[in-house]
């Protein structure tokens, strides 16, 4: 496939799925809450997002006078191009990929960690109290879901053989890992939510105690680039889990790219159930969650996929 | 683990919601049911020979709590008192429903209609041209001077209902 034109599509095609995404969410919680959720701007409401970016471009961009001004407007773009280039190496189909990195898990979460640096440089350019006890949460937070995020990976890396993402899916031909790997789904699936900082854990945003956390101070399409960033994240957790887990592109008669859509559609639909169903934990909670139950469990997750995966191999014993 | 599957439930409960309907109500192109004693816009009402109710007594401006109404009386040529002008500023009301309480004549009524915003202050004040509607209202058979003892032309001392003409009490006298 020649490269330009397919990352041209594919940058388009994200950005209007996360738009999408928008309005998928917010009807989908309306629904989940007993009322309708937008429903006004275009047929039920589609283009609800596309009212509200008119509505954040035409807005005043005000920087407030005390904040670090380079930093201050370096820092939302940080999280959507770290986002947008960790799609980089995520296949979408068997040829449908822009980058085909045999270290592809590994830049991933090396370029999607990225994006916390947004959230703390919001945060400190800011100036703020609020944005900084966003972002000083943001980091704490980063640190204590990053350990167990990667390593709740490595099982589906021994498994594989692999760190290429193709090479992962193409493993799955008989048996999705999610099966094997049953726990790894799970703790990754929570770290994703911490990744994203979606509901429950999106404690550096926390509008109930912060404001809204480390964007306190960002208005128009400035704020709009975190809150396309944080979707944008969904949409990449979401195909990441597709990708390790659930096969990938793989499945009976459809063609592989509507196998890939249609179990990101489920997982993202899953994000926002996350989010309908819990309250946020408050923030020694999830530090203590993260280093006393999600880590040992990785680890004992870890631990007996290698022994399996040793008593299974016969040029050993 | 003590959490685990209490919060799966909690979503696997919140996932079946997607299958009810919302409760609410979308509003302007569907109408509220509002109680028949709602207390909403304000109206003039007119007797069933289609005179005006209202004897301008000023009991209504003297209720309200916001000193939102203000009238003038005057008489006609019958000897009918009625409002030379009446005015409602309904940017002060607060639809307590005292001047209507406070009515002798049921002239003035607090009807169901709510949806009265404007774009400008002054547009809500409302003068006896708006306020007045060529109905009865809520009592269609009340008409005051049939059952008041006061006299206009046309209906003199005790011509009203259950009313028998005024004794002369001279005529008593030994």
């Amino acid at each position: 496939m020649k490269a330009l034109p397919f990352i041209v599509l594919l940058l388009g095609s994200l950005l209007t799925i996360s738009a999408l995404l928008i309005w998928v969410e917010r009807r989908l919680l309306g629904q989940w809450q007993e009322r309708y959720g937008p429903n006004r701007v275009g047929p039920g409401g589609i283009l609800q997002t596309a009212a509200d970016v008119i509505k954040l471009l035409t807005k005043e961009d005000w920087i407030p006078p005390f904040a670090d001004k380079t930093v201050f407007i370096l820092a939302p773009a940080v999280v959507v191009s770290a986002v947008l280039l960790s799609f980089a190496v995520v296949p979408f189909g068997p040829s449908l990929v822009v980058a085909d990195l045999n270290i592809g898990i590994l830049f991933l979460l090396a370029v999607s960690s990225l994006s916390a640096y947004s959230i703390v440089l919001a945060g400190w350019a800011s100036n703020s109290k609020y944005a900084l006890i966003g972002g000083l949460r943001g980091a704490a937070q980063m640190f204590s879901y990053e350990v167990y995020m990667g390593l709740s990976l490595m099982g589906v890396v021994m498994l594989a053989g692999s760190f290429r993402l193709r090479d992962i899916v193409e493993a799955q031909q008989n048996l999705w890992f999610c099966i094997p790997q049953l726990l790894g789904v799970g703790i990754f699936f929570i770290a994703a939510l911490a990744e994203t900082h979606r509901l429950p854990f999106d404690i550096p945003e926390a509008e109930a105690e912060l404001v809204a956390g480390y964007h306190t101070e960002y208005s128009g399409m400035k704020f709009g680039l975190f809150f396309l960033g944080e979707y944008l994240g969904i949409v990449l957790m979401s195909s990441l889990i597709v990708i390790l887990f659930f096969g990938g592109w793989q499945g009976p008669w459809l063609p592989p790219l509507v196998w890939f859509g249609t179990k990101t559609v489920v997982v993202m639909m899953l994000f926002l159930l996350m989010r309908a169903t819990f309250p946020r934990p408050r923030f020694d909670q999830l530090i203590a969650f993260g280093w006393t139950i999600m880590l040992p469990a990785t680890l004992i997750n870890l631990l007996v996929t290698a022994a399996v995966i040793l008593m299974n191999r016969h040029d050993v014993s | 683990m003590k959490l685990l599957m209490p919060s799966l439930k909690a979503v696997w409960r919140v996932f079946a919601r997607l299958f009810k309907r919302p409760v609410t109500i979308q509003y302007p192109d569907q109408p509220i049911p509002v109680s028949s004693r709602w207390r909403g816009r304000i109206i003039l009402s007119r007797d069933p020979d289609g005179e005006e109710r209202c004897v301008a007594c000023y009991l209504c401006s003297v209720a309200c709590p916001v000193d939102c109404i203000a009238l003038q009386a005057t008489e006609d040529t019958q000897g009918r008192r009625y409002p030379e002008w009446f005015r409602i500023n309904f940017s002060r009301c607060i639809f307590c429903g005292y001047c209507e309480e406070a009515c002798p004549t049921y002239a003035i009524q607090l009807i169901q209609d709510f949806e009265m915003s404007e774009y400008r202050r002054t547009s809500l004040v409302y003068e006896k041209d708006d306020l007045l509607i060529s109905g009865t209202g809520k009592y269609p058979e009340y008409n005051f001077y049939r059952v008041a003892g006061v006299a206009i032309s046309g209906k003199d001392k005790g011509g009203a209902q259950r009313e028998s003409p005024p004794v002369d009490v001279r005529s008593l006298l030994p």
